[in-house]
């Protein structure tokens, strides 16, 4: 397992890649910036990237992160790729539905929901 | 327990933390829940920010004044910044169409979604924000009461 930045840690499974969000709270605009650059990176590496964003640590988070994980799904979706977000809880979950994010993003209960859940067509 | 205070804080994003850990412990010395906690600290967030970036345009030699107060069954903040101000009215709404899939323009839906009151003055640079605590629901009150 990697530690980026402490922000992520990242593992890289067999089906997926699954990064791991480490800070509780996602506030501040250089953790942003600095979060945005770590992921970007990862997704850059490999084309058609299964990529799993866990949740579990994250407590609070801002509009501005969503707007951080649609700009990555966006780069995810040029490449071939396919995004899931998982272990999110009900208060986040409750950001994601207001902004009717629950649209574009598949979000599943946990890791092994999310790592069946990949189309494997591609 | 009543609560109240004003700051005039930089216009740094960081600036935030420290009203909001003044804040915390005024609501939890009131029972808010949890839940009125969070929507308060997002709303604090979004609100301190856009102040801050699309106010005051990042210039430090600009302030946001921020004032509080916390009474047992509401809390209540006022925040001014120092730019030219805004029409609320003109702020697409980012759930629906292409603007569903644009990373920013969010901010204000999570402040109405989360206080019960928000309202701007005339300029647009002020916005002023309430949220009424919680009720507990009847079997919780119950139990507390069973509790004593």
């Amino acid at each position: 397992m990697a530690s980026l930045k402490p922000r992520i840690s990242v593992e890289y499974g067999e089906k997926a890649t699954i990064i791991t969000f480490t800070d509780e709270k996602i506030l501040e605009e250089r953790e942003i910036v600095e979060l945005q650059e770590s992921l970007m990176g990862i997704v850059e590496q490999s084309e058609k990237i299964n990529l799993i964003l866990d949740f579990t640590n994250v407590k609070f988070l801002s509009s501005a992160v969503l707007g951080l994980l649609i700009r990555v799904s966006k780069k995810i979706y040029e490449r071939d790729g396919q995004l899931r977000l998982c272990n999110i809880s009900p208060r986040i979950y409750e950001i994601f539905k207001i902004t009717r994010l629950t649209k574009i993003f598949d979000i599943l209960p946990d890791r092994a929901a999310a790592a069946s859940s990949f189309n494997t067509q591609q | 327990m009543f609560v109240s205070r004003s700051f005039v804080v930089a216009s740094s994003p960081s600036a935030v933390v420290d009203i909001f850990n003044q804040i915390q412990p005024g609501m939890q010395a009131n029972n808010f829940s949890e839940e009125d906690i969070f929507a308060v600290h997002l709303s604090l967030e979004e609100a301190f920010i856009n102040a801050v970036k699309h106010g005051n345009k990042m210039e430090p030699s600009k302030a946001v004044k921020i004032d509080y107060s916390i009474e047992p069954d509401k809390i209540e903040i006022t925040m001014t910044d120092e730019g030219e101000g805004f029409d609320p009215e003109v702020i697409p709404d980012p759930r629906y169409g292409d603007n569903l899939y644009k990373p920013a323009g969010r901010g204000m839906l999570l402040m109405r979604s989360f206080m019960d009151v928000l309202e701007y003055n005339k300029k647009g640079n002020s916005l002023r924000m309430i949220r009424y605590r919680e009720k507990r629901s009847p079997k919780l009150q119950q139990k507390a009461s069973n509790s004593r």
